[in-house]
């Protein structure tokens, strides 16, 4: 319609909901996680700690100081009083990590928990952090001479070798008055670097988290995502 | 006779509407600029007010829509804003603007509808 529009760049805050209703809860108990993968860090602690602390600045449900529950334990007991095979320890990768799983359908055990706690919000789930190692193909110009000492330039493709650790698992979130699975997110992450760079895990798992962070926090409390947009006459 | 009475009203009504279909993509362009300077100052819904009036005035206004669907976005109201957008660009395909500001949109909104498996 317009022949000449003007435009007008103008910041927007978006508001997205929260994708669990969490209204009934005053209290969240980040309970503890299966973890398993890579013995250099422990997942069970650091994803523990790392949700707690940020539940506390970013979200309104009071968060809960508690012991980090030994999951692992607990899914193992349950199933020596079944009489079942003992279970996989420590938990090297998903088939072992599946062994276990049994845990969060145990209602009981949640309600159990929940009635201890006053009945919070419960965040709980499982934490792979694994080695990974990966042969990518790499291309990069290389600068070459022919005979008459002319300069041209030839694409060159190799293999690098990558290493890094890869970040998988679930978040889930229980009912603490009834102990059932209210949702549940599943995520995988990975982070790759050079070969010779010598990155500790720990920042590794830190940099994988900050990741999965923003959307692990939506599921409990509305954001409002920053941006600009173009408005036109 | 009669057949020349018929057309002197034909040429006369469309005399008659092309000022007022003149006056009213005016008013349309008077109310998305009002639009535009309510939102530059926060007001939102007093924009999306106005913006809404000009798409009723002017349903061929694809900058109307455009800024319908921003206001939309910015109120959370994620049905509402593909719809404005959608349509924005049906009137005008190759606007670059409204192009850009879709395509953020879709991610933002990808985002919130990723579901997780329960």
């Amino acid at each position: 319609m317009a022949a000449c529009t003007s435009y007008y760049e103008i910041p927007i805050e978006t508001p997205i909901r929260a994708k669990l209703d969490v209204g009934a809860f005053q209290r969240v108990l980040v309970a503890g996680f299966l973890a398993g993968g890579t013995d250099d860090v422990d997942g069970n602690l650091e994803t523990t700690r790392l949700l707690r602390s940020q539940l506390r600045t970013k979200s309104e449900l009071r968060v809960i100081d508690a012991d980090v529950l030994p999951l692992m334990d607990v899914a193992a007991e349950g199933r020596k009083a079944d009489a079942g095979a003992p279970l996989p320890n420590p938990i090297k990768d998903d088939k072992d990590l599946d062994q276990y799983e049994h845990v969060f359908a145990d209602a009981e055990y949640w309600k159990k928990i929940g009635e201890e706690y006053q009945q919070p919000l419960i965040v709980t789930g499982t934490v792979m952090f694994t080695p990974q190692a990966r042969s990518q193909l790499q291309q990069r110009e290389q600068e070459v001479f022919d005979t008459l000492g002319r300069r041209r330039t030839v694409a060159e493709r190799r293999l690098v070798e990558r290493k890094g650790f890869g970040l998988s698992g679930r978040f889930i979130f229980i009912d603490g008055r009834t102990g059932a699975t209210l949702h549940s997110q599943t995520f995988i992450e990975q982070v790759l670097y050079d070969a010779n760079r010598q990155t500790p895990a720990l920042s590794s798992y830190f940099e994988l988290m900050d990741k999965l962070i923003p959307n692990f926090l939506a599921t409990l409390s509305s954001q409002k995502v920053k941006g600009t947009r173009i408005l036109l006459n | 006779m009669r057949a020349r009475r018929f057309i002197a009203i034909i040429i006369l009504s469309l005399v008659a509407s092309a000022p007022l279909a003149a006056d009213e993509r005016e008013e349309a362009k008077n109310q998305v600029q009002f639009g535009i300077r309510v939102a530059q100052l926060g007001l939102w819904r007093e924009a999306l007010t106005h913006w809404e009036r000009a798409v009723k005035l002017d349903p061929t206004y694809a900058a109307a829509y455009n800024n319908l669907a921003i206001g939309y976005e910015q109120q959370g109201d994620f049905e509402k804003a593909r719809g404005a957008y959608e349509k924005a660009l049906e009137l005008n395909p190759n606007n670059t603007y409204i192009k850009q500001n879709y395509e953020l949109f879709k991610e933002i909104n990808d985002r919130t509808n990723k579901q997780d498996g329960h």
